[in-house]
């Protein structure tokens, strides 16, 4: 029966149930990613960014909240043009990690 | 031992060890490269948090200094350390025997035309910290146009910034950014100002309240975003983008004039010098104090001593601090050695 109303899950990102393994495991593979300072520049120059939301600081942070849902959506918009890469002051090689991200989710369990 | 202390530079920090070595009964001599003494302080109009005129800061020292022996125009061509003094050739032929030697060789602002992306020497309206100031004191700068509308500061130009060579934090742009969009302000009260920044330091006395004020009083407007490119309109403006990180949305801002806030660096010029007495340089360029904490005025070897930014990024009062401690230090080499 529908009574018209349901529940809305909380949104809050719980830390203690944390799993942020799929960051983790970028990290290992491109150690840059953890020297982001978050500054904006890969967002502000990317081309797919105005129409999709596409930014590569939000995708590090998402990682490293657990999002790992909202992160796969954004990467769908990717053109892999590497503009980021140009402009990054901490010289984090975007572009591969982009393309790490989308081979750890093809295969998430597995070792790379 | 004749009591003479080389100071290497003739800045504030030079400056004010020479005032206070004076005070201590010693023989100091100032060695300046340039044509005159004040360093950066005497390119600057005035001074955070207080706007102080940097010309009211360095006017004592004129009286403080008239007994010490000044060599302008001159750089150190070697240093050689005998048994306990040094001995000093100067680029002038001469040769000084020193009991100690304190750097006090300051530092170089980026050059800005190294990040091409933000088209300093290359657009008609773009210039740097050090212009703008040169413009507060001369109102003469045609990149500057009469009525502005829109002017933007980019932050961290050069500094933390991998690529550049430069992962320090220079320190003193947060600050000096707020002190010169509030200037602007003043100067051109109908122009929307924007500071595009990735974190604000504002660790000092009083630059919070500054910091409050430009928000609260001028209406600069903060985005926390760093400019990832500039360009040029067809009607000769600058166009910046960014990201607007905490709204999580690109912004574009087309502007009449941008100050980009070159940050501090070393001066790779001493390290040759660092070199021939053996004092070591750390990962940044700037010269390794004894440590961090309680000796950063003392270089590891016998009779060396630093003050001010030689070691690193540093405000004004921190500077004249140092210069202090470094003099207090060389007196007490001086008579540990007797």
């Amino acid at each position: 029966m529908d009574f018209g109303f349901g529940l809305t899950p909380s949104s809050a990102i719980e830390l203690d149930a944390l799993d942020n393994g799929l960051f983790e495991k970028l990290c290992r593979i491109e150690p840059g990613a953890r020297t982001c300072i978050a500054c904006g520049c890969c967002t502000a120059t990317c081309t797919a960014s105005g129409y999709s939301g596409m930014s590569v600081r939000k995708l590090l942070l998402d990682l490293q909240r657990g999002r790992n849902q909202e992160v796969e959506q954004m990467l769908s918009h990717c053109m892999l043009c590497g503009k980021c890469t140009m402009v990054c002051p901490r010289g984090i090689n975007t572009r591969r990690v982009i393309l790490t991200v989308c081979r750890l989710y093809d295969n998430v369990e597995g070792e790379l | 031992m004749n009591n003479k202390i080389l100071i290497v530079g003739g800045g504030i920090a030079g400056m004010e060890t020479a005032r206070q070595l004076k005070a201590l009964g010693l023989n100091p001599v100032i060695v300046e490269k340039s044509s005159s003494l004040g360093g950066h302080v005497a390119q600057w109009h005035c001074l955070f948090p207080d706007m102080t005129p940097s010309r009211k800061v360095l006017e004592p020292y004129d009286e403080a200094l008239k007994d010490v022996e000044i060599l302008l125009e001159t750089e150190i061509s070697s240093i050689n350390r005998l048994q306990k003094d040094y001995s000093v050739v100067l680029s002038n032929g001469r040769t000084l025997n020193c009991s100690a030697v304190v750097f006090a060789t300051g530092f170089r602002l980026f050059e800005a035309e190294r990040k091409e992306e933000y088209g300093y020497g290359i657009y008609d309206h773009v210039i740097t910290n050090k212009d703008l100031e040169a413009w507060f004191n001369t109102r003469s700068d045609e990149r500057v146009p009469a009525k502005p509308s829109a002017i933007g500061f980019v932050h961290c130009v050069g500094s933390r910034d991998l690529k550049a060579g430069n992962t320090q934090c220079s320190k003193v742009c947060c600050i000096t950014a707020i002190k010169q969009a509030i200037e602007l302000k003043e100067q051109f009260p109908n122009s929307e100002i924007y500071c595009f920044y990735m974190d604000l330091r504002l660790f000092g006395k009083k630059y919070e309240d500054f910091y409050i004020n430009a928000q609260r009083d001028f209406g600069i407007h903060f985005i926390r975003g760093r400019v990832s490119e500039v360009c040029e309109t067809i009607d000769g403006r600058v166009q910046v983008k960014a990201e607007d990180t905490l709204v999580g949305k690109p912004v574009k801002v087309k502007l009449d004039l941008l100050v980009l806030m070159s940050g501090i660096v070393c001066n790779k010029e001493n390290q040759a010098l660092a070199h021939s007495v053996q004092m070591p340089v750390d990962d940044d360029g700037f010269f390794r104090s004894k440590d961090n904490i309680i000796s950063i005025t003392e270089a590891d070897r016998a009779g060396l001593f630093y003050a001010g930014t030689c070691t690193g990024p540093k405000t004004v009062p921190e500077t004249v601090a140092e210069a202090r401690s470094a003099a207090l230090n060389v007196y007490n080499y001086l008579k540990g050695r007797k």
